[in-house]
């Protein structure tokens, strides 16, 4: 049951439409700057194959330049 | 309402990604990360100052159930607007170490063991009235902090100063904060800045004293830089003994050699006059010049006294005595070359530029540190760039309440909360305040802090109670004070939250309550008081400090200057310290006011907060129709000093040829008991290093990583080199931060002080380096 935190980065004039885009993802909370083009996100997914699948997803959403994981937990 | 495990590692998992994101993007606000649901309830978001340094960040405590769970910069609070450092967005967890003290213990038999706290109590309040009865009201003490909540230092005054009748009361901030005090008290009359952060966005230039601001005070830093970025004419200069962060970030890095900023800073006011820079209106009306005692001493032996004498002089005679300073002559002194000198003279001479000059540890922690604190007023002051928006001498502090305890509440042997012990009205004051006679208040203070160490372990002092602080890390030759404190009939208290090297020696350990557990004011660097609630319940048989002050007076027979209850005490008290400053000059808002806003600043006012002190425009306390009034000075004047170059107590020799400076890094505050305790923190830095600069290294024959000794008159310690890290001393200078108690640099370093201030220098010693 993997908990992680990225910082997200959107494509230029992208940023509205990125957090539209995570807000609407399953396993995903979003904490968006108020004061700059980053957005924190939250996932919390029930294993680690539904994880690596959101992790692809992530990688190809159009409005997402780049993300870092900044902190892992993997529940039991 | 709990927060299960899982919400908890959410939250964790979005304050990790905050505070990365703190460090990589200056400025980034999450202010409206404002709650978050989760399956057991919402949590619920408390103000409170930040816990660590003196910058004074506001910060949201978000609680579920009885457990602190999140941070967030507090919007609402004008010292941050919603920013936070590494260690700000990780704070609430250093509540909860797994070691945090929970109950009482005392040593029998050589083995520490719990027992109740009210049996604790019993036995500190006991042996007190026996060491008095045996030795004499002066041989108990008291050493606290600036860490201290403001009612935690009034309370032990109170008892010691009121009550008991010993002026045995003294606080860490002495290492920290002695030397802006007494540089305020000798140019001005009267304690703390003139000026406030709004300052920041108003400076053309900054000029950073020995000051590693973009780790020692992110937020302001992260200001400093926003300002630079917004306005593009903006310049930082870091003045510096070695290169930092700071250094990195500015817009030129100017190195001097160790203790020659003295030098550097009479030649910026030679350049100056020379060029006639000086605001002549504004001299005249608003100075006087003054010098000095010369070769005043470092006070490396016990019992040192000094007093200074000072002197009118004309500004001829202090023009006269710049002659020795030319850019020419001091380049051989400081290594700073006449050019850039005449640079820093030309921005702080502009008229056109505002000018704000930043120092904290590297000016202060100084033998000479108030002739330094003296000198960059001068520069202020010939300039009449000072007590304006955006031109401001500013002296910030290390720990929250460096200001609000210690220097506004006087937790020094000399103080009382208004004035000083040696004055009759002031003790006249606080008798009748504190309901004690006025015989109690002795007028003659005792111990500043090296000699209060030095007492215990004469023997002077019997009985010393320790509260917030460690000062078996950070006491300056450390060994000699470890090995007084341990001495078989002395007897040492320590009210603490974690176990320290300081608990090692106790014979009776509190277990205090943390920051937000109880109740308490902090007062920050720029005059702000800021109030905290107790937001979560602490563990164990925790108790608040002055609760534990409170009950060992009343042991001691002073329940009636002690008569508040549990739930009223806090408002209690402070509306009592008050009264101390009733006046224009250093009114404190009410209780009702402070529990309402993220911090208030002083003087309060009719309401109003004071932002510029001295200036008409802004303070109500000048006197009508002036323009500029120091008032803190009989004849309104401020005070320009003519103090000369003098060298460290010990300088690199043959034998000993490097020198050793201290310090601290980002992650890490002060002697790490909180921070090292976060996870986040600890991995981030998990040991402390030597600094070394590569050409030294390869001559000693080191690699990054290896270990060195440092090996000086007092002591050694051997530890990891770092070598091209986060800081790089020049060649001849090693800097070791002191957070990592496994590595007790204060073993090595030497405890010489200003003999004004007596606040030691920890950035000036002579060491060896040996591979070890």
């Amino acid at each position: 049951m993997p908990i992680l935190s990225y910082l997200v980065l959107p494509q230029d004039g992208a940023m509205d439409q990125l957090c539209s885009d995570l807000a609407n993802m399953d396993y995903c909370e979003i904490i968006p700057a108020d004061n700059q083009e980053v957005v924190v996100l939250v996932t919390d997914t029930p294993d680690e194959k539904v994880e690596k699948t959101l992790q692809e997803t992530l990688k190809n959403l159009p409005s997402l330049q780049s993300f870092s994981m900044t902190y892992g937990h993997n529940a039991v | 309402m709990k927060l299960n495990r899982r919400s908890f590692i959410k939250s964790a998992a979005a304050g990790s990604a905050i505070a990365a994101a703190g460090s990589i993007f200056p400025g980034i606000s999450f202010a409206n990360w404002k709650e978050q649901q989760d399956p057991s309830g919402q949590i619920t978001w408390k103000k409170a100052p930040c816990r660590f340094c003196g910058t004074g960040c506001g910060v949201l405590v978000g609680v579920s159930g009885d457990r602190a769970v999140a941070v967030k910069g507090d919007p609402n609070c004008s010292v941050n607007k919603g920013l936070c450092c590494v260690k700000g967005f990780h704070v609430v967890q250093a509540l909860y170490g797994k070691d945090r003290l929970r109950t009482a213990q005392v040593r029998r038999g050589g083995k520490m063991v719990e027992v109740p706290i009210s049996e604790a109590l019993d036995i500190i309040a006991a042996k007190m009235k026996e060491t008095i009865k045996q030795t004499g009201k002066d041989s108990v003490a008291m050493y606290g902090s600036g860490q201290w909540t403001i009612p935690d230092g009034y309370v032990a005054s109170k008892l010691f100063k009121g009550c008991i009748g010993t002026n045995n009361v003294e606080a860490n901030a002495r290492l920290c904060m002695a030397s802006a005090v007494t540089g305020f008290m000798t140019s001005f009359g009267i304690d703390e800045p003139m000026g406030c952060y709004e300052d920041i966005e108003h400076a053309d230039v900054f000029v950073t004293w020995g000051n590693n601001m973009a780790e020692m005070h992110p937020v302001l830093f992260s200001r400093m830089l926003a300002s630079r970025k917004r306005r593009k004419n903006v310049q930082i200069i870091d003045l510096a003994t070695r290169s930092t962060r700071s250094s990195q970030a500015s817009d030129r890095s100017i190195l001097f050699k160790p203790n020659t900023d003295l030098a550097v800073a009479n030649a910026i006011c030679y350049e100056i006059i020379r060029n006639d820079w000086v605001d002549w209106d504004f001299v005249k009306k608003h100075t006087t010049f003054h010098k000095g005692k010369t070769n005043i001493g470092y006070g490396t032996e016990d019992h040192f006294k000094f007093k200074d004498a000072p002197e009118d002089i004309s500004f001829e005679e202090y023009k006269e005595f710049l002659s020795d300073y030319t850019p020419e002559k001091v380049e051989k002194i400081s290594g700073v070359s006449a050019l850039e000198i005449k640079y820093l003279a030309s921005l702080y001479g502009d008229p056109s530029k505002k000018c704000t000059s930043f120092w904290c540890m590297g000016m202060n922690q100084h033998v000479r540190g108030t002739w330094i604190n003296n000198l960059v007023y001068n520069i202020h002051l010939l300039t009449g760039k000072i007590s304006t928006p955006g031109n401001s001498p500013f002296s910030l502090t290390g720990q929250p309440s460096a200001c609000g305890t210690v220097r506004e509440v006087g937790t020094l042997t000399h103080k009382l909360p208004h004035g000083v012990v040696m004055k009759e009205e002031h003790r006249k004051m606080a008798a009748e305040i504190w309901d004690v006679p006025l015989a109690n208040i002795d007028p003659k203070p005792t111990y500043h802090t090296v000699e209060m160490f030095r007492a215990l372990d004469r023997g002077d002092i019997r009985f010393i109670w320790i509260q917030v602080t460690n000062p078996m890390i950070t006491m300056p030759n450390l060994n000699r004070y470890r090995n007084g404190a341990l001495k078989d009939d002395r007897f040492i208290v320590v009210s603490d939250v974690y176990p320290t090297p300081t608990t090692d020696v106790a014979d009776v350990i509190l277990p205090a309550a943390m920051w937000v557990e109880q109740e308490g004011m902090f007062g920050n660097s720029e005059r702000r008081t800021q109030h905290f609630d107790r937001i979560v319940p602490g563990p164990g048989e925790t108790m608040s400090d002055t609760w534990q002050i409170i009950e060992v007076a009343r042991r001691l027979g002073y329940e009636k200057q002690f008569p508040w209850g549990e739930d009223e005490y806090i408002g209690k008290i402070w509306e009592e310290y008050r009264r101390f400053h009733d006046s224009p000059k250093h009114n404190m808002a009410p209780y009702t006011v402070l529990k309402k806003r993220s911090g208030v600043q002083w003087p309060f006012v009719d309401g109003k907060e004071t932002r510029w002190r001295f200036n008409s425009k802004y303070d109500p306390a000048c006197k009508p129709g002036s323009d500029f009034d120091f008032y803190g000075k009989k004849d309104g004047k401020a005070w320009i000093w003519a103090r000369p170059y003098e060298p460290a107590a010990e300088s690199p020799d043959e034998e000993y040829d490097f020198w050793l400076n201290t310090g601290r890094v980002i992650e890490h505050w002060h002697t790490g008991t909180m921070t090292r305790r976060v996870p986040v923190l600890h991995r981030a830095v998990p040991e402390s290093y030597v600094e070394i600069h590569p050409e030294d290294a390869m001559n000693l024959g080191v690699t990054n990583g290896e270990m060195v000794k440092i090996i000086s008159r007092r002591g050694e310690v051997t530890m990891k080199a770092s070598i091209n890290g986060r800081g790089n001393p020049p060649r001849g200078m090693v800097f070791v931060p002191f957070f990592d108690e496994t590595y007790k640099i204060n073993e090595v370093t030497l405890d010489a002080f200003c003999p004004i201030s007596k606040q030691p220098d920890y950035k000036k010693c002579a060491v060896r380096l040996e591979k070890a």
